[in-house]
């Protein structure tokens, strides 16, 4: 069956997400994906990741044992506010995707000193 | 269903329920997840296998790891994938708001459906893929027969 879409099925990929005092950081498993078939976009306060990854065998192949299927990754992460859409960044290794994503320095703690009255 | 609030609640709380929520929903292709048994799976990983006349493919999906982190063997009928993926460890005060990537030690056998010839197997990996090629046995691979009507007499 051929059609426009690479594929039919799209998957979420698993995440773990991460607040530490500069940033959040998601990382994200998208076995199959590339670099240049990753975007990552922010907007709303919203975090979407999509990866396109093509069928790794033919449509004829007959499987012995099909455990997993093979298609496009989506995920939506609505986020706090308080992030620096500006300095986000991500890199990708070993399927799994890394994005940063710094906080505004209006989120982060601030210090507030205590003067002597 | 999402309780109706009267107030705003704390970003970090809104941020929990709305992954709560698209947790709860639709989850994908994958089993339940439990926090404390990060490779809930039956077997982890999950393996494709298929065959042609000459060899067996099987491809399974180990995001996060390095080829020092997996550990291949073959003997017999039996493939047999182990390896270790290291848990995330946050940084000391770093909140983990959600943990859905497993971790820990995993070991799974791929009974093959032929004898491999088991000094030619090949195995790569890409972006989180393995792929392993296993040449069949000569023994294993089928070989067409001929059927001839009775009392022919080619």
């Amino acid at each position: 069956m051929t059609g426009d879409k690479p594929s039919a099925w799209s998957y979420r990929p698993r995440v773990d997400i991460v607040e530490d005092t500069d940033e959040f950081t998601v990382l994200a498993d998208m076995p199959g994906a590339s670099v240049d078939n990753i975007r990552i976009t922010f907007e709303n306060r919203t975090l979407t990741i999509h990866g396109t990854v093509s069928a790794r065998q033919g449509h004829d192949v007959e499987f012995l044992t099909h455990e997993y299927g093979v298609g496009d990754f989506d995920r939506e992460l609505p986020l706090v506010e308080g992030v620096n859409a500006d300095r986000i960044s991500a890199e990708f290794e070993h399927g799994v995707l890394t994005v940063h994503l710094p906080k505004s320095d209006r989120a982060k703690p601030r210090r507030i000193p205590v003067r002597e009255a | 269903m999402f309780a109706c609030r009267l107030t705003e609640p704390r970003p970090i709380v809104r941020l929990r329920d709305e992954m709560d929520r698209l947790f709860e929903r639709f989850f994908g292709d994958y089993e339940p997840y439990r926090a404390w048994d990060p490779f809930n799976l039956r077997r982890y990983p999950a393996a494709n296998v298929w065959q042609d006349e000459d060899d067996i493919f099987i491809e399974a999906e180990l995001p996060g790891l390095t080829t020092d982190d997996i550990e291949l063997t073959v003997l017999g009928n039996e493939l047999t994938i182990k390896g270790e993926r290291a848990a995330l460890r946050p940084k000391e005060g770093a909140t983990l708001h959600r943990r859905e990537r497993g971790a820990g030690t995993f070991s799974r056998v791929v009974h093959l459906p032929a004898n491999v010839n088991e000094g030619k197997v090949e195995a790569a990996f890409n972006n989180g893929v393995l792929s392993v090629t296993l040449a069949k046995a000569r023994a294993a691979k089928s070989r067409r027969i001929p059927v001839r009507a009775k009392g022919a007499t080619t």
